[in-house]
């Protein structure tokens, strides 16, 4: 019980510190005066009440937390900052249900950016800005800035910091200390989004819109402040701006931190799953093209360059954007995009999915049980480009991707059996647990979540959380070792 | 001269071994007595047990009025640490020692005089391999050497039937290959040499050594024998030290399969190579060799450090059908047993290694010293200096010098064009730096000259330097 006193603690003063991210929607609320300025007051001060009194009640029992702890309180965390996340929404708006505010809020932080709201077009700023903000805070994760700006976490912070930080490679650190590493890694997505602000700005979209499309690229959300998401502006100067934008985001931060850090572009060129990241969705983005402009879809080679490059690279990196409904194009085009956005970004990027890392060594490691066929002698590691990977990282692998492939089979049943259609299901499980956003048939890029029973968001939301925090981090709560003393 | 040697392992012995014959006083050090003490027994020189990089150690060993330090311990920290204590402490004048880290060898300035003050650095295994990877080259050759940054190559090659040459007299090579400028340096018949002369005949099974321009070798080496087909496969047993050099320096032109006994060992192997095959077991398990296709291999290389083993994984891949098979052979007894049996190429690495050491140590300007015959014979390569007052060589004609039995004069590679452009850079249309011009009796030598002088047998070798160093006058 200590333990979970403990966590509680903690949760405390996380909910106080998220409620200073309440400033920035205030801020924008009083500067357009688009009449939530109050609605968001409150909430920042329930947010705070929350935390302050969680943390006082709780205040004798903080202790270091332990491994197991910190798997408990970044699920419990992401859980609560999305739940209390919903107050200004549902402050704003009156017939807004907590099922479908939570699955906002949820689909936010863990930048799957699926909607259940229309009307964005005339939605307040300050709400748009809000959403865009949740985005932008869950990209990077909520647990690894804490770790950054707040000491509080002591030395549970790597353990933290594993628990949520997207890869295989969790003993990764690029500093000696895990709270500079933290810092690095929010300082160069703070830089690039700083660059995509400006560059989008300059491509045509209002002060506004460029933040929050910025802060929606970046973190591979894909919240757009128009019902018909970048389609509205109907810019290529817009939709290549964030085209770059993403596929830097889908790369590891890590590699944009070495860069930056040694002044030279040869972190890039050791990058082997970058590369690889790159090649297949540059590749796929001309396959698709020689595709549509084959099937007759856009006859234009540069019309169909324009529509497959963007929402190809929106669905692979997991942002999820649309300029067009792609829903339409033969149906071969969708689902490769589905297929990409499963495997296709980097580990330690802001988006979702297997992870083009795991992807390499499954790929190799199918190579080498060939290999060992025809040459029983044989050694041979798994490398990624020079460095070799050890097999417990393999297993790990392997067991990653066993559990990805049951929740995404079981909540598909859970669809269906609720009545859902199965393309629509199981393409609503892809698009939420890789984080993506839209998927197709009733969940298409043209549709949006609101046609959904509760039931149905409810488990949606859930799936969301889980690709998020990469499975095994939530659902080793739920096994009885863990509670077991 | 005053030497000190530290290390009495592989390469320290074999350089104990090559100087003491030269007259010198030579202080071996090591930290295992009982290896001193064979060493001591078998050859006539001091020994001084203890660890070769603490001063004392140094200072017992007579490092106060020593001339030259060879540092060759298989410890590259012990080497680069006693070359600056001898530096520092007693003034030596010259400091010569082992690197093997790639780590050191990539920061050149860390052998300068303000940092471990090394004269020249030398790696062994690195030599080794170099000579391999010739091998592999030109898998028809014996021996593949290079003289005057590579411009020239003398190579060995066992004349066989078949060969336009074979069963002709010398002269007639003009007539073959009229093109090329080449020269027939040496020819050793069943073990003994044969002086060449114009109307010498070569005979099937001699071992020719012919020295041409290295872009004419291979047309040169047709003349003795049918080519083979280039090598594309190689099997390559051991995964050490020179192994996974040559493994390394390989795998990315031909097919390399490697067998390496330890486990660990071939795990480290598999991470650290990039495109070789690398399987764990025992070379001499021909389960394992058939299993791997050993008959279609075209090059067998056994490089383990154990000479029986090599040698039965050499001969059993021989057995099963490789085309072609050598083994690195340490022990010089074993080696000139096997070479030209069963096995093709016997390595000997000591041999092999240790001419760029001693090049150091000669006398006179030597810029290469290479073993022949796994030390029988040597090839030299002098630089002329001086003038026709001060030099015997300068300005003569070589029918002029005085003549020295089994010793000849192959080849005169003359700098041409501005001194401190850089050599020879491979292009072809770019006029050389170097002029190769093969020997003949109206040869008139210049000084800057680089002269490559064959001899037949070691004894030889001080009267060569003597002849080529500069007199007292000239200073």
């Amino acid at each position: 019980m200590g333990g979970l006193l403990s966590v509680a603690n903690v949760l405390g003063r996380l909910l106080t510190v998220f409620s200073l991210t309440y400033l920035l929607p205030i801020v924008c609320a009083a500067i357009y005066g688009d009449g939530t300025l109050s609605d968001f007051v409150y909430a920042m001060l329930i947010c705070l009440g929350a935390g302050v009194i969680l943390y006082a009640v709780t205040r004798r029992y903080y202790t270091e937390l332990k491994a197991r702890d910190g798997f408990l309180l970044v699920t419990l965390s992401w859980t609560l900052m999305a739940g209390i996340a919903t107050v200004p929404l549902l402050l704003v708006y009156d017939a807004m249900s907590f099922t479908d505010a939570f699955f906002e809020t949820m689909s936010g932080l863990t930048t799957t950016g699926a909607t259940v709201m229309t009307g964005l077009d005339n939605a307040p700023p300050a709400i748009n800005l809000w959403r865009h903000e949740l985005n932008w805070l869950g990209g990077m994760g909520i647990i690894v800035l804490a770790v950054a700006i707040l000491p509080l976490l002591g030395v549970g912070g790597m353990q933290l910091y594993k628990a949520e930080a997207p890869g295989p490679f969790k003993d990764a650190k690029l500093t000696a200390r895990i709270a500079d590493t933290a810092k690095a890694l929010w300082i160069v997505y703070f830089a690039l989004t700083m660059a995509c602000v400006l560059a989008l700005r300059i491509a045509g979209m209002n002060w506004l819109d460029a933040v929050c499309h910025a802060f929606s690229a970046l973190s591979l959300g894909g919240f757009s402040t128009r019902d018909a998401s970048v389609g509205a502006w109907d810019s290529p100067m817009i939709e290549g701006v964030l085209i770059v934008f993403m596929l830097l985001a889908g790369m590891n931060f890590a590699t944009h931190f070495f860069a930056w850090h040694s002044r030279s572009l040869r972190a890039y060129l050791r990058d082997a799953e970058g590369k690889a990241f790159l090649t297949l969705v540059l590749g796929s983005c001309l396959g698709i093209t020689a595709f549509l402009m084959w099937q007759g879809t856009y006859p234009d080679f540069w019309t169909a360059l324009r529509h497959a490059s963007f929402n190809l690279v929106s669905i692979a990196t997991d942002c999820g954007y649309a300029s067009v409904d792609f829903d339409k194009w033969p149906v071969f085009a969708p689902l490769w995009m589905l297929f990409l956005s499963c495997l296709a970004v980097s580990s330690g990027s802001t988006g979702g999915g297997i992870k083009m890392v795991r992807t390499l060594v499954l790929y190799k490691q199918s190579l080498r049980e060939m290999k060992k066929l025809l040459h029983p002698n044989a050694v041979d590691p798994i490398k990624l480009g020079a460095v070799p990977v050890s097999n417990k990282i393999a297993f790990s692998v392997l067991g990653f991707i066993f559990l990805y492939f049951i929740t995404i089979a079981s909540s598909t049943f859970l669809l269906v059996i609720d009545g859902l259609d199965f393309i629509s299901a199981f393409s609503a499980v892809i698009a939420c647990i890789n984080n993506m956003g839209p998927g197709l048939n009733v969940v298409g890029p043209a549709q949006n979540y609101q046609t959904l029973s509760d039931f149905q968001t409810w488990v949606l939301a859930w799936t969301m959380l889980i690709g998020r925090l990469e499975i095994i981090s939530v659902v080793v709560i739920f096994t009885p070792a863990f509670w077991r003393k | 001269m005053k030497i000190i040697i530290l290390g009495a392992g592989q390469v320290g012995t074999s350089v104990a071994e090559n100087l003491v014959s030269e007259a010198n006083d030579i202080t071996v050090v090591d930290t295992d007595p009982s290896r001193l003490t064979l060493l001591q027994d078998r050859l006539d020189l001091r020994s001084v047990a203890g660890n070769a990089s603490s001063p004392s150690v140094l200072r017992q060993a007579g490092a106060e009025d020593a001339d030259l330090l060879i540092a060759v311990t298989q410890s590259d920290q012990t080497n680069l640490c006693a070359c600056r204590i001898a530096k520092s402490l007693f003034n030596l004048p010259t400091r010569i020692a082992r690197v093997r880290s790639t780590d050191y060898v990539d920061h050149p300035e860390l052998l300068d005089e303000s940092n471990f003050a090394v004269d020249f650095s030398i790696c062994p295994e690195q030599i080794v391999t170099d000579y391999i990877v010739k091998l592999i080259e030109f898998p028809e050759a014996l021996q593949v050497l290079e003289f005057a940054e590579g411009q020239v190559s003398l190579v060995a090659v066992r004349a066989f039937e078949g060969g336009p040459l074979v069963g002709h007299p010398l002269k007639d090579i003009r007539k073959h290959i009229p093109q090329v400028d080449a020269r027939i340096a040496a020819i050793f018949r069943r073990d003994t040499p044969v002086t060449p002369e114009g109307d010498t005949t070569i005979e099937a099974g001699d071992e020719v050594f012919c020295l041409a321009a290295t872009k004419d070798i291979r047309k040169v080496m047709r003349e003795m024998r049918r080519m083979d087909k280039p090598v594309k496969r190689i099997m390559i047993a051991g995964g050490g030290n020179i192994g996974h050099r040559v493994v390394r320096a390989v795998e990315n032109d031909y097919q390399v399969k490697v067998i390496d006994r330890n486990k660990h060992h071939a795990q480290w192997l598999a991470e650290n190579v990039r495109r070789a095959l690398v399987l764990q077991g025992d070379a001499t398990d021909e389960k394992l060799l058939d299993e791997e296709n050993v008959d279609q291999m075209d090059f067998f290389l056994a490089l383990t450090n154990d000479d029986e083993n090599n040698i039965m994984a050499a001969l059993l891949a021989k057995r099963m059908g490789a085309r072609r098979v050598a083994a690195l052979i340490n022990r010089r007894a074993y080696a000139d047993l096997v070479q030209g049996s069963q096995i093709d190429i016997a390595i000997s690495p000591a041999q092999i290694s240790i001419g760029t050491l001693l090049a150091h140590v000669r006398r006179g300007d030597v810029a290469a010293v290479h073993s022949l015959r796994r030390g029988a014979a040597e090839a030299l390569e002098l630089v002329v200096h001086g003038d026709e007052k001060s030099s015997q060589v300068v300005g003569r004609r070589i029918e002029q010098l005085p003549v020295i039995k089994g010793a000849t004069i192959g080849a005169i590679v003359r700098r041409i064009g501005q001194k401190d452009r850089p050599a020879y850079a491979g292009n072809p249309d770019e006029t050389p730096q170097y002029k190769v011009i093969m020997a003949h009796h109206d040869t008139v030598i210049q000084s800057g000259d680089h002269v490559i002088v064959f001899v037949v047998s070691k004894r030889l070798v001080p009267k060569v330097e003597k002849l080529f160093q500069v007199g007292v006058g000239f200073l």
